[in-house]
């Protein structure tokens, strides 16, 4: 707007961007840098200006059609050439092709007398004609601030360096100056001062032994753009920014569900375990098996014939193998089948940006549908939290962005509070597994919670968390009134209640052992007094026929005696007689 | 454009080698300082090189790719060819006690 008349002057046009190519810096800058306006690119020394150049240039050329001129102050074009060559930039194919022009100005101020008035018109021409001869729409300069040693009047040179700034707007290219960085102000000779519409300043740090690189974009007149620092690393396809904040949260998500090779640990998550996609946390103190865990998600997730990388940051993949041999996981026929890939470094090995794009790499390149980090704390002795936090965030959303499951194990300190030292990470996690162990009565349990579980019933309840030779088994854990109990104590207290229902039963047994004895006794006794009745009723008996048959004697006694007598009233001994 | 002065020996004894001296001055169009500096250039040689000098203006606005062999930048540019070694002077070399010690016509003080 400033200085191009012919562009719109309306307010709501956005500011026309040139993409650099450059992996994440588009992100940040919002589509790129100014098109048709020049850019300063500072840093001290071994920062990777030059090459931040170079490959502006050569995605420039190559992704986005628009072909560019480097002008170099300090390295020859063959120097370039090879410098470039081990990040796979071909320039010189690129110049064959007349996509690139690559221009060495050389100075040298012992050669130079100076006398009267003269300008920079040479190097304007120069310029010229390099962006004619193959239509350049980027122009690099790398490093301007070589013409202060190369020239002696300095009043002259800002003069001219300040018009070539306009020149270069005026020109329409999209142009990039690198300088170095001054001790006081962001350029040593304060170009930053012609500059104004754009300034990203470049860094490499050393922290704790480890260095790393970071990008800041420090000024873009016109536009918003991510103000952080941001870690950046030089791999071998190029620079690479890592955007924390910037990446967009608009991943596909996926209902299908997958189960975490512990049929108990599913039924907890749900009943089918967790979201294909998601991101999962297990945290836990030493030694509360959680490699174990993760091993069991990796082999389930190989036998249903997906793809796994296991990044192991503290074990090389042969000691897995066999350390999970004891728990009856074979992994070995899965390495063999190539569903099963681990990738082991040290996390002192290399800084944390260098971590993320050895991981970015590999992913790509093995293209899994599980990952597994074991474990992501490691990495902090490579970095501080917040850029393991930063580096975790970056890798969650480029593994979501493919519907890649992920599994982080996270190593809590004794002593931390449990939870947290994981609360910065817990937030980008989807599910979270904690697993403790209780130390009691001589011995130590582990024991297994789901804490979180987007988008799923899980349980609340604690499982006690048992390792044996043919695997992981979940068992609930005693919760009585003593609290929760688990191990030896778990199997005391199931064996105690099992023994105090053995004693109830017994018990009750007895009592009706007990009542059938008493009713059995006065069944006895019922009988006893039925037949002392039926004693008595047959002595009655016996009486009475004692009495009958006396008065049947005495009866024919006295009819007798009365025949003898010659009695009369025969009548009453006949009726009597007659029984 | 492309002017070239090329002048002969002529009588005279030369003040130091008599070599031919070939000089050649990059400009970019007739600006003022161009021309000013060809004026100076003529009759510094003219004084003190005694014709044995050869001049070869070399307009970068009409020969651009010319300007990467002598790593020209600053305009105008005097580039002394011969002899060795390569020297250049860049200014409209108005002062020409400082042409002469660039040129090595004159040591140093």
């Amino acid at each position: 707007m400033k200085n191009n008349g012919s562009r719109s002057v309306s307010p709501a046009a956005l500011l026309p961007k040139s993409p650099t190519g450059i992996q994440g810096l588009d992100e940040i800058t919002g589509g790129g840098l100014p098109r048709g306006r020049p850019t300063l690119v500072c840093g001290g020394a071994g920062c990777g200006k030059t090459l931040f150049a170079v490959e502006f240039l050569v995605r420039g050329a190559t992704k986005f059609g628009e072909p560019g001129v480097f002008m170099a102050f300090e390295e020859t074009a063959a120097e370039l050439k090879s410098n470039v060559a081990s990040l796979g930039f071909d320039l010189a194919s690129l110049i064959r092709r007349k996509k690139l022009v690559l221009d060495h100005v050389y100075l040298e101020r012992s050669e130079i007398q100076e006398t009267g008035e003269y300008d920079l018109e040479g190097l304007f021409v120069r310029l010229n004609h390099a962006i004619d001869s193959i239509g350049a729409k980027r122009v690099v300069l790398d490093t301007l601030e070589a013409l202060f040693a190369g020239l002696p009047n300095e009043a002259i040179l800002r003069a001219e360096l300040r018009r070539l700034f306009r020149w270069l707007k005026d020109k329409g290219v999209t142009a990039v100056i690198t300088t170095e960085r001054g001790r006081e102000q962001l350029t040593r000779h304060g170009l930053e001062e012609y500059v104004s519409d754009c300034v990203i300043l470049l860094d490499h740090r050393v922290n704790d032994q480890i260095a790393t690189r970071h990008l800041r974009v420090v000024k873009y007149r016109g536009a918003l753009h991510g103000t952080n620092e941001f870690p950046f690393l030089i791999g071998d396809e190029g620079f690479s920014v890592l955007p924390i904040t910037s990446l967009g949260l608009n991943h596909k998500v996926s209902n299908e569900r997958i189960s975490t090779g512990i049929p108990r640990l599913d039924t907890m998550l749900g009943g089918r375990g967790f979201f294909r996609g998601s991101s999962i946390l297990l945290t836990g103190t030493p030694g509360t098996g959680k490699t174990i865990t993760a091993a069991c998600f990796a082999d389930a997730a190989a036998r249903r014939g997906e793809r796994v990388l296991f990044f192991s940051f503290e074990e090389s993949p042969n000691q897995i193998i066999r350390n999970m041999l004891s728990i009856g996981l074979r992994l070995e026929p899965l390495v063999k089948s190539g569903l099963l890939r681990f990738h082991s470094a040290r996390p002192t090995l290399y800084g944390l940006e260098m971590h993320l794009a050895t991981m970015f790499k590999e992913i790509a390149a093995f293209r899994p549908q599980v990952v597994i980090m074991d474990p992501i704390t490691s990495l902090m002795v490579a970095g501080t939290d917040h850029e393991t936090k930063g580096m975790v965030t970056r890798l969650i959303d480029y593994l979501k962005d493919g519907q890649v499951t992920s599994l982080f194990t996270s190593l809590t300190h004794g002593g931390h509070a449990l939870q947290q030292s994981e609360i910065a990470m817990s937030s980008l996690m989807d599910s979270w597994l904690l697993l403790q162990d209780f130390e009691g009565n001589g011995e130590r349990n582990r024991v297994l919670y789901v804490i979180k579980a987007r988008g799923m019933a899980h349980s609340n309840q604690v499982r006690e968390f048992l390792i044996s030779n043919r695997g992981i088994d979940l068992v609930d854990a005693y919760i009585g009134p003593s609290g929760v109990l688990t191990g030896a104590s778990r199997v005391a207290q199931t064996a105690r209640e099992k023994a105090e229902v053995l004693a109830g039963r017994q018990e009750a047994a007895r009592r009706k052992r007990e009542l059938e004895r008493k009713r059995a006794t006065l069944e006895q006794q019922i009988a006893g007094l039925r037949s002392d009745y039926e004693t008595e009723a047959l002595e009655l008996r016996r009486v009475d026929e004692q009495v009958g048959s006396q008065t049947q004697v005495l009866t024919a006694e006295r009819t007798e005696l009365a025949r003898l007598r010659q009695a009369d009233a025969p009548v009453v001994s006949k009726s009597k007689g007659s029984r | 454009m492309r002017t070239r002065t090329a002048k002969r020996p002529q009588t005279g004894s030369p003040r130091r080698a008599s070599k031919l001296w070939q000089l050649r001055l990059y400009v970019a169009g007739q600006t003022p300082k161009s021309l000013a500096a060809f004026s100076n250039l003529k009759e510094i040689c003219e004084t003190h090189l005694n014709g044995r000098y050869r001049i070869e203006v070399i307009d970068l606005i009409e020969q651009p790719q010319l300007s990467k062999g002598d790593q020209i930048l600053a305009i105008p540019t005097l580039v002394r060819k011969l002899p060795q070694p390569v020297r250049k002077i860049i200014g409209d070399l108005s002062d020409a006690n400082r042409v002469l010690i660039g040129l090595d016509l004159r040591p140093a003080d």
